[in-house]
């Protein structure tokens, strides 16, 4: 067969294929490519005429307060809890689709993803007969397989058309929670197809002459949980993109379309070049970290990710093949578009902050990954609870980043250690006390504590990993709305510290039950209770690990009508420990927890995690010891065993000398049971993994990749990653379980027998 | 020359080696894994992050599980500063976790000025946050008029 085939021949065999396509499925063309798409002719034209920089400044200037004030709009119209802390995002892109700018309050990686499924709309609706792309158009999107963060946040895309030519996009996200998933609230994590995840909307016209069109509008109120909702944040999303377009027409009435065209393109540009110039400072070579995360959400299980940054001039490249193989049947997997747009907002939250904010930042980097890999997740697994490799993402930069950083003479911000990376809030569901359906998320998500500093400790409870937003949410307004009563104050979850010279910031307790409601559940979705989340910074530990308290069978309204003093203090440790409250069933539990009821005055319990700490706990000053046992961060037992203080406990006087000398015997200690390197290994390393542990990932070679699926471990090629098929944690229970029942029946008999 | 490459570590461009950076301990070749100079020790995490729970009462205390976490602490060998602690399922090999082309570095540096003590960047992420607590503050204000 002749395989040369001419130019004619195969533009038709192209547009025949096209025309014959059967699914416009997610382009790989498109979700695979993170960078700027080369100058349009436009965009050519314009910036080899040349700008006058003033003029680019100062148009930068009005595109930023025309996004703020659309941000702002959303912020306070919109009806999603999301939107009301924050978790939001108006962005503006070229003609073609690349994310220009975002508003600069929003949530970076929002605004990340919403240029794949532009992309799409240009490549796909533009010249499509039965579409179109108008004047007055908006387009909404929420399946994370064409362009997202996760499939909870919905977008309205709008082209903007000036004197008949496409010159802009524009758009705005909110986490909207409800989505009509398996579980309420959006993220479900019991979800085990992509069928699980609820609608799944690839982009689609749902605006013609700047109207929502209410048939459609209406399918997807009637697919959602929270129709109101649907309907209320569709409309705020329209009129604050409307709006943007008032302001960005202004502009462009002032200035010009090339004005306009150019700073867009330009301010790319120059985020690329600048972000080249900073590669090219730090010294070349690699770094590397793995990350652990131990929980699928439905059961234990190690998955590891390994990321090797290797800096070679102005090129980075991060490597993370070795890391382990999705899941089939579990949500915890992300799409690489997704994950990319994780990196693109940890790049941006926790290396340089300072960079505009925009998908160029990432734009230079080469990003290496293994298919079918749980952070390049395809085919039909679901990815609902992506959060958890996402999260991960945002902050795998930390440590090795500081690792080439550390030595630029220049510091473009502070050095610290990893966040608390855990969406550690409760997600609920049910029926409010107003008789409505609901479900969605509490604002705790936002409390983070911040990896300590190589100057300072770590702020409490700062943000999320995901933004610079800070509001955690008025337990007020959301007791007003749901029947969530918080039991106590938001307590700073003591002696659970990230240790070190510099500690991490410390997060807080959640201590939360259900009033009111005929049906109510909370589920919560964390990883981090076997294995610590949050990492330090040279020689800093960890964050400890958590948990999901419970306490069932009771009902905390009835017991405070009969003793108002049963409970002396909502303190987790305190409640577990002198469990106060008779006749309780109280249990300590994975802070993975898929939908569960909440009986009315059942009590569930979680913290807010710390970030990592910083540096040897030996050099950490005394007087900061101090300082955080007067502050009640910690007990006394810790500030003797891990900072070696010593001190008068009641007067809180540090004796110098005494902890001197301690601390040089502790450092004697240390050299003294401490093994040189090479017998350590010697002695530590194993060919495999632990064979009691389910191992997801590479061991000492990240070309094999070690699963356990169906119940038994397999080792693969990195090459040929096949998704990891996990078995119903009931149905393992149920085998443990009748393992136990035939051991025993064997016992009785045996006593028949002997009888 | 030297160079800083993290608080207890430093490279030494002219004998291209590591060293402390609290006694100046010679740890080995630069072009080396630094681990290689250090001491190991195996520890626990339940004597670091110890349990706050009843462990008669539970199983999970808020300490990691030991059998699928331990932190592998490195001290200079000299000084006993602990210079890293790597959380690793028990039996993984250690990180390689810096390996830098000290050619290229020594290039690098050829132009700059040596530093002693590292400076201090801005904590841009917090400012942000703090401006943005400032902004909310002022809208939750604003909604009382
Ligand atoms: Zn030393």
């Amino acid at each position: 067969m002749n395989d040369q085939i001419s130019k004619e021949d195969k533009a038709l065999l192209d547009k025949f294929l096209a025309d014959n396509q059967l699914f416009l499925g997610p382009d790989p063309e498109i979700m695979r490519n993170h960078s700027l798409t080369p100058r349009s002719r436009a965009e050519d034209e314009i910036l080899k005429k040349g700008l006058d920089n003033h003029q680019v400044h100062h148009v930068r200037g009005l595109i930023n307060a025309a996004l703020s004030e659309a941000f702002t709009m959303v912020n306070q119209m919109g009806a999603a809890p999301g939107a009301k802390w924050g978790d939001l995002v108006t962005g503006i892109y070229t003609a073609q689709g690349d994310l220009a700018m975002i508003a600069p309050h929003g949530i970076i990686a929002f605004a990340a993803c919403c240029f794949y499924p532009i992309r799409f709309i240009v490549k796909y609706w533009s010249n499509d007969p039965t579409v179109g792309v108008k004047d007055g158009d908006g387009f909404i999107h929420n399946d994370a397989r064409y362009g997202g963060i996760h499939n909870t946040d919905q977008s309205m895309m709008m082209p903007l058309f000036y004197k008949g030519e496409l010159v802009c996009w524009l758009s705005s996200t909110i986490h909207e929670g409800e989505n009509g998933a398996t579980e309420p609230g959006g993220m479900p994590a019991a979800a085990e197809s992509k069928y699980d995840e609820g609608i799944k909307m690839s982009p689609f016209k749902v605006v013609e002459n700047f109207q929502l069109k209410r048939d459609l509008v209406t399918f997807l109120q009637n697919s959602v949980r929270d129709p109101k909702l649907q309907l209320e944040d569709m409309k705020v999303k329209l009129h604050a993109v409307m709006r943007l377009r008032e302001r960005i027409i202004a502009i462009l009435d002032q200035y010009g379309r090339d004005a306009l065209i150019g700073t867009l393109r330009l301010h790319l540009e120059d985020t690329e070049t600048e972000m080249r110039r900073r590669i090219r400072e730090m010294p070349d070579g690699t770094t590397r970290v793995l990350q652990f995360m131990d929980s699928s959400l439905r059961e234990n299980c190690l998955q590891k990710i390994s990321c090797a940054i290797t800096v070679k001039g102005d090129r980075l490249i991060m490597d993370f093949r070795g890391t382990a193989p999705q899941f089939l049947n579990r949500s915890v997997n992300t799409n690489i578009a997704s994950f990319k747009a994780a990196l693109c907002t940890g790049l941006l939250q926790n290396i340089w902050p300072d960079l505009p904010h925009t998908m160029a930042v990432l734009s230079p980097i080469e990003i290496i990954t293994d298919r079918n890999s749980i952070v390049d997740a395809e085919g039909e697994m679901p990815q609902a609870m992506s959060l958890m490799p996402l999260f991960k993402g945002c902050v795998v930069w930390t440590i090795p980043m500081n690792k080439f950083n550390y030595s630029v003479p220049h510091k473009y911000s502070a050095v610290i250690a990893s966040q608390y990376d855990q969406a550690a809030t409760f997600i609920y569901g049910g029926l409010t006390q107003h008789g409505d359906v609901t479900g969605n998320f509490c604002g705790d998500i936002n409390g983070n504590g911040q990896g300590a500093r190589s100057h300072a400790d770590g702020e409490h409870s700062v943000s999320p990993v995901f933004g610079f937003m800070c509001d955690s949410g008025e337990h007020e307004i959301n007791e007003e709305d749901t029947p969530i009563i918080r039991l106590g104050a938001q307590r700073l979850a003591k002696d659970r510290i990230a240790w070190g010279k510099y500690r991490g910031g410390m997060g807080y307790e959640q201590i939360a039950t259900a009033r009111g409601s005929a049906l109510w559940g909370f589920m919560t979705g964390c990883e981090g209770s076997k294995f610590p989340s949050a990492q330090g910074l040279f020689g800093g530990y960890s964050c400890p690990s958590y948990q999901l308290m419970k306490i069932k069978g009771i009902n905390i309204f009835e017991e405070l009508k009969k003793d108002p003093k049963v409970v002396e203090v909502f303190d987790i440790v305190k409640l577990m420990n002198e469990r106060p409250i008779k006749g309780g069933k109280y249990s300590s539990n994975d802070m993975g927890m898929t939908f569960e009821v909440c009986n009315e005055g059942e009590i569930y319990m979680i913290c807010q995690g710390s970030g990592g700490g910083y540096g040897d706990v030996l050099e950490r000053d005394p007087a900061l010891v101090m300082k955080d046992l007067r502050e009640d961060l910690m007990s006394h037992e810790n500030a003797r065993d891990i900072y070696k203080v010593v001190y008068d406990e009641k007067t809180l006087v540090v004796d110098e000398d005494a902890t001197k000398k301690l601390r040089d015997d502790y450092r004697r200690e240390r050299i003294r049971r401490g093994k040189p390197f090479e017998q350590f290994c010697k002695e530590w390393v194993t060919p495999e993994p632990p064979k009691d542990i389910p191992y997801f990932g590479s061991w000492d070679n990240n070309r094999e990749i070690y699963a356990t699926t169906m119940g038994q471990r397999v080792k693969m090629p990195a090459e040929q990653l096949q998704g990891a098929f996990m078995l119903n944690p009931k149905d393992v229970r149920i085998m443990q379980l009748e393992g136990e029942l035939e051991k025993v029946k064997a016992q009785l008999d045996d006593c028949r027998k002997k009888a | 020359m030297k160079v800083l490459i993290t608080e207890y570590l430093r490279i030494n461009l002219d004998t291209e080696q590591w060293e402390c950076r609290r006694c100046g301990h010679v740890h080995g070749s630069a072009r080396d894994n630094y681990k290689r100079g250090l001491l190991v020790y195996d520890r626990d995490p339940r004597e670091i992050h110890k349990p706050l729970l009843d462990t008669r009462l539970y199983e999970r205390t808020y300490s990691p599980d030991p059998a699928w976490c331990r932190i592998l602490e490195y001290y200079c060998a000299s000084c006993g500063t602990m210079v890293e602690a790597e959380y690793l399922p028990p039996g993984h090999p250690p990180l390689y976790d810096i390996e830098l082309d000290i050619d290229a570095l020594k290039l690098q540096w050829k132009d700059r000025k040596e530093v002693v003590e590292p400076t201090v960047g801005p904590d841009l992420a917090l400012e942000k946050v703090k401006n943005n607590r400032a902004l909310h503050a002022d809208h939750a204000h604003g909604h009382k008029h």
